[in-house]
């Protein structure tokens, strides 16, 4: 680990894949400038890669003041062994006070590599994130400017603030959707630093012998309607209703964790702390209890109707308009009376 | 050919039960007070082991790091065709995040010959996939994460099948590896008949010595000892014992295990109240739906 250092940077760790920037990173910077801001230290990014020197330009419209750029053709691949041990050098080079990350799948397989490494605390899938003092109980000593990790926990009953106090740099992994994007300023300018870190073949255990992604089967952070099932609805039979609802509205189908496990529809739909975090104009809630892992993924949606016949289900206590019915009753009602008011598909 | 594997596997809360009740000041879990189950992607690593074993052949070891009830799941492991259960519980690993359980448990695992080391992907109650990377680091042996599916292994190599997202990956790595399991990669399987009977009798040398007072009730400790350590004998000529491990077998470096070593601490646990501004009740009928999306069209939300 490193020492406590104040006036260490915040860093954002720039995952790119094939010469592109992946979302969550950029999302991220928008929070890391405000936490630099409060801290008073500058705003970095480290890019890895072969060929990205672009990236770091980018990174720098999007916030950062510094780009620590690691290029080398064995960094061409997203590898675990050789993405940490760049990290790792880097870190204990510039001590940096903070270190951001996506929780992607390279994020969530890189982080606790390097936080195993650096041997400093890391906390995954991070809500949000401030700035704040705590206390020790033992000796009443007073840590302050902590990076306060924020996210919910045990079952969803309850949101926990993680602190690091001394084992830094202190690390979260934060999943796509949680920070909104920022405007990218094409008139920023900031400081390219290029690093070079030893690399060989051993540090490439993993011989990729092949990918496929498919492209994402809906956009849930550019809907602006959304209509979301969860375990409530039963079946993916009858998950039929929320696509009819979706379709009539123009809105984007999705789900909670629940339904996506019960296989009522692919996890590319699913809202909340592990799927996708959205903001949309309205967010209709069919048979979602709301457990708070979910809430936090879709609490910012403007307008909020939520349907469920049990009373006390917590979504409610969200909702702009409650239904407390059944849902295979009252979602018909609702496509009828959407069709009669003439709304475009 | 016979490969070792180990799995490592978690009891966990049934985080879907849990109520303010069972939490501590500090705000960490009272775990004893809640009813724990054996982590469902553990199960799925373990899977992965048993279809190796049966495939090539070998030798299976579980870890479980946990309360002394972790000796359950230990023995639901051998009841699925585990070939060797050990237990590792010590106070001293109380409060343990990530970073310290997977010291532990690398002082355990490194206690054994191994070629492949299976982890779930996550537990439900922490939720951080973290262990099983951060012991890979601690091991110093590759990792192949989001395992969904292991392709092939031949000699010291092996081909697995990652899911990364919206897609797959398919990579090889040469043996020793550690790989995290996926809920989806297969159907655990049930344990069998057979081998529930012969281990629902395996005890953990602190079940053993409860065991024993609780047949003795006027025994002094002396002979209570005594009784537990011959029953724990024959339990190891029959093959029932759970080995059981504390952090002295370990040789642990104490400022590395529990809370003292966890760099991640909580600061503050919170229910969560999340109110909208402004609220209304929409009766379930015709009439009072057909309002609510007049409203919602008059004011642009629906277009």
């Amino acid at each position: 680990m490193i020492e406590v250092n104040r006036k260490g940077e915040v860093w954002v760790f720039a995952e790119q894949h094939n010469g592109q920037l992946e979302d969550t990173p950029i999302e991220l910077m928008s929070k890391a400038r405000h936490l630099a801001d409060i801290l008073g230290v500058q705003l970095a990014a480290a890019v890895l890669g072969d060929n990205v020197k672009e990236l770091a330009g980018k990174m720098i419209h999007y916030g950062a003041d510094k780009v620590y750029l690691v290029e080398d053709p064995l960094l061409g691949e997203y590898q675990t062994n050789s993405y940490a041990k760049v990290m790792y050098d880097l870190i204990h080079k510039y001590e940096p006070q903070i270190v951001l990350y996506g929780a992607t799948t390279a994020g969530r397989d890189l982080a606790p590599r390097i936080a195993s490494a650096t041997k400093a605390g890391l906390t995954a899938d991070c809500t949000d994130l401030q700035i704040g003092d705590h206390e020790t109980v033992k000796d009443k000593r007073v840590h302050k400017n902590l990076l306060f990790q924020i996210r919910p926990a045990f079952g969803g009953n309850i949101v926990a603030t993680i602190i690091n106090l001394d084992r830094w740099p202190q690390m979260a992994t934060v999943r796509e959707g949680v920070m909104p994007m920022p405007e990218a300023d094409t008139k920023r300018s900031g400081k390219i630093i290029e690093e070079k870190v030893e690399l060989s073949r051993q540090d490439l255990p993993l011989e990729i012998l092949g990918e496929h992604k498919r492209p994402k089967k809906v956009d849930l952070k550019a809907s602006r309607i959304i209509v979301a099932g969860g375990a409530g609805v039963g079946s993916k039979d009858n998950f039929k209703l929320i696509w009819d609802l979706a379709n009539c509205l123009g809105a984007a189908p999705a789900a909670t964790r629940a339904a996506v496990d019960l296989g009522f529809i692919d996890h590319d739909h699913q809202v909340g702390q592990t799927g996708t975090t959205v903001r949309p104009s309205l967010y209709i809630a069919v048979g979602i209890s709301g457990a708070i892992q979910h809430q936090a993924g879709m609490s910012q949606s403007q307008k909020i109707v939520a349907i469920n016949n049990d009373p006390d289900a917590p979504i409610l206590n969200i909702a702009h308009y409650k239904i407390v019915g059944d849902l295979n009753e009252v979602v018909p009602i609702m496509i009828k009376s959407i069709k009669e008011k003439g709304i475009k598909d | 050919m016979g490969y070792n594997c180990v799995v490592l596997i978690k009891q966990v809360p049934d985080t879907k039960r849990i109520t303010g009740d069972v939490m501590n000041d500090d705000g960490t879990v009272k775990r004893s007070a809640l009813p724990a189950i054996f982590n469902p992607e553990d199960l799925n690593a373990l899977e992965l082991a048993l279809e190796i074993k049966d495939r090539f052949g070998g030798h299976i070891t579980v870890i479980a790091m946990g309360l002394p009830a972790a000796s359950a799941i230990l023995r639901d492991s051998l009841f699925r065709g585990a070939d060797e259960a050990i237990l590792v519980t010590d106070r001293r690993c109380a409060a343990s995040d990530t970073l310290a359980t997977s010291y532990i448990l690398s002082c355990a695992v490194k206690k054994l010959d191994y070629d492949i080391v299976l982890c779930g992907r996550q537990a439900i109650d922490g939720d951080t996939a973290q262990v099983g990377p951060q012991l890979a680091e601690k091991l110093g042996v590759t990792q192949i994460t989001y395992v969904e599916e292991l392709i092939k292994l031949d000699g010291r190599t092996i081909t697995a099948q990652r899911n990364i997202g919206n897609g797959w990956q398919q990579v090889k790595a040469e043996l020793p590896v550690l790989v995290t399991i996926m809920g989806d990669a297969n159907s655990p399987r049930v344990a069998a008949a057979k081998k529930m009977m012969k281990y629902k009798k395996a005890l953990t040398p602190i079940e053993v010595e409860q065991k024993i007072k609780a047949e003795n009730p006027e025994a002094g400790e002396a002979d209570i000892k005594e009784l537990a350590e011959h029953k724990c004998d024959k339990l190891v000529e029959q093959g029932l014992l759970i080995k059981q491990w504390d952090l002295d077998v370990l040789e642990a470096d104490l400022n590395w295990c529990g809370q003292s070593g966890s760099p991640t601490k909580v600061h503050r646990i919170q229910s969560v109240v999340l109110a909208a501004k402004e609220s209304k009740e929409v009766e379930p009928n015709d009439k009072g739906i057909s309002d609510m999306i007049h409203e919602l069209i008059e004011e642009k939300t629906i277009a």
